[in-house]
């Protein structure tokens, strides 16, 4: 099973980097969105990009845009390029070929993210330098690892079933575009329309909350939803409806 | 029944009130090439995705190369190639790189998919291009690699859907040169859907013909042509008048006679011996001057069997 998910990985990595150009053109692409998020960011945000707990929220969504750009074309582009049936008519299991694809995505935007989150202490360090180290803390980077893996993952998975039944990329970017927007826009508008008294006492809550028990209470919701995810996406994946979609 | 490939029994799917495939009961020799005969939508896509077990049938039963195509599928695919409907090739990645990942999935070592992946593209004429991007070769290229990416792993029995279709005459000839070449040479039992009969003639040992999803004959061209196609024949020369076509009509021996620009068509009963036909029009004064004879050609096979079933 693990030699087929690497395969299909393999396939996956060499598509996004080849895409409509060359080789050089994709790895390029891929060096423009660390520098954005490991030297362009840090450098606006300074300090506190390093010590801030708001970093979080860059570990959580850098990784959901970068799964979202390529998990679209996963089962929607092979379908449209018409490379589905004979994938399909391979001796590959469904589960390998369901992980790979999500494990693909998953591992690109994490290592983009890890490798962007590296070089923005690099950054910091050298852009502010006040005559000492400045670092990550350690609940922050072990928090910022899990939560990064686990957005990706969650991304991959909502994903994956938008791209199972899309018959096009662009109908399926187009879904998904409008899923993120909803899980990002709802809590804020929802959170305007509530009345003052509830903000507040919610506003409260969260100050007064443990934060290393926010985050592992976050992170296990967050792993619960993948592992749901994941087994809706297996019970979605049929060949025959695959190929008869 | 051991060195059988394919069998099925009173195999069917229906898409609603379509049957797609109605009570097909086939069964395909090792070692062959079988071609699966039948105008658009008659069923031919279909059959071959039941039996690689990537739909499930209505009715029936399917065994490809001893597994069951309900219960076994994975082994049947683990032991079988396919090109199918479209090429499947991923046109952003190279010639090699295609075959590169498709020798990983079937598990090749290193080597040795490097080792195959030359020998292929080298007898295809595709070596010299294979770091070039799929996306921008010709259609007849691009279903060579595919030719290539089928018989990758050495596999027992291939599925070919429509593999010349779309290619234009030179391209047609040339993958069909290159099917024949590559499949007699590594002795794999071909299942080839068509409806270009000239190539089932060329390329087929047996063929069955598919119409609205149910199977009309099957057999070898030549079986096929004597059950359903008379034999025929021509003669060309002078002096046949009305007077000799009724006394050619009169003749046992044959069924239908037609004059067309000076030249005599019969169509004959039996073995076709036309020595008496010819000694006849000599002593009634007509001239011959050349004797042409023939069987019918599967193209007419075909038209002949499609319009008996309407």
């Amino acid at each position: 099973m693990i030699p087929d998910v690497l395969t299909i990985m393999w396939k996956e990595w060499k598509e996004v980097l080849l895409q409509r150009s060359g080789m050089r053109r994709g790895w390029l692409n891929v060096l423009l969105m660390v520098a954005v998020f490991g030297v362009f960011l840090p450098l606006q945000a300074g300090k506190d990009w390093v010590t801030s707990p708001i970093v979080l929220g860059s570990w959580a969504w850098v990784p959901i845009m970068l799964v979202t750009n390529i998990i679209a074309d996963s089962f929607a582009g092979e379908r449209e390029r018409h490379t589905l049936e004979t994938l399909l008519a391979s001796r590959l299991p469904d589960t390998a070929i369901l992980l790979g694809k999500m494990l693909a995505a998953v591992a690109y935007a994490w290592g983009v993210t890890l490798a962007s989150l590296t070089l923005g202490v690099i950054t910091v360090n050298l852009a502010h330098w006040e005559g000492r180290l400045v670092m990550y803390s350690p609940h922050l980077i072990a928090g910022g690892i899990g939560i990064s893996l686990l957005t990706a993952a969650l991304a991959a998975g909502v994903g994956v079933l938008v791209s199972l039944r899309a018959s096009t990329v662009r109908q399926a970017q187009q879904t998904l575009g409008m899923a993120t927007l909803l899980v990002v826009w709802v809590p804020i508008l929802a959170m305007g329309v509530l009345p003052a008294s509830w903000q507040q006492a919610i506003g409260r809550g969260l100050q007064a909350a443990d934060s290393i028990s926010a985050l592992l209470g976050a992170m296990l919701a967050l792993a619960a939803v993948d592992v749901v995810l994941v087994a809706a996406a297996r019970a979605r994946f049929r060949r025959a409806r695959l190929i008869l979609d | 029944m051991s060195d059988l490939v394919i069998r099925t029994e009173e195999l069917s799917r229906h898409f609603g009130s379509v049957r797609a495939v109605d009570s097909l009961s086939l069964e395909v020799p090792a070692g062959i090439v079988f071609g699966f005969l039948g105008p658009n939508g008659a069923g031919k896509t279909t059959t071959i995705r039941l039996l690689l077990g990537l739909l499930e049938p209505t009715g029936g039963r399917a065994c490809v190369l001893g597994f069951d195509t309900r219960r076994e599928s994975d082994r049947i695919r683990e032991q079988c190639g396919a090109l199918l409907e479209h090429s499947g090739l991923y046109e952003r990645l190279s010639a090699e790189d295609n075959l590169e990942f498709y020798g990983r999935v079937w598990r090749m070592p290193p080597a040795e998919r490097r080792k195959r992946t030359q020998e292929l593209l080298a007898h295809l004429g595709l070596w010299e291009r294979r770091h070039e991007l799929v996306g921008t070769w010709s259609r007849g290229m691009k279903q060579k690699l595919a030719l290539a990416r089928a018989l990758l792993h050495r596999p027992r029995l291939i599925f070919l859907d429509e593999p010349t279709a779309g290619l234009d005459p030179v391209g047609a000839v040339a993958v069909r040169e290159d099917l024949a070449r590559l499949t007699a040479r590594e002795g794999v039992t071909v299942f080839l859907t068509t409806h270009n009969l000239a190539e089932a003639e060329k390329l087929c040992q047996q063929v069955g013909v598919i119409r609205e999803g149910r199977l009309l004959a099957v057999g070898s061209p030549d079986e096929l042509r004597t059950r359903t196609g008379a034999p025929r024949a021509q003669i060309v020369g002078r002096g046949f008048d009305e007077r000799v076509l009724e006394l050619l009509r009169a003749r046992p021996e044959v069924t239908d006679v037609r004059l067309h620009d000076g030249q005599l068509s019969l169509e004959l009963r039996g073995d076709g011996d036309t020595a008496p036909l010819v000694s006849l029009l000599v002593s009634v004064g007509a001239q011959v001057e050349e004797v042409r004879k023939g069987k019918a050609s599967l193209e007419e096979v075909f038209l002949t069997l499609m319009e008996e079933e309407r």
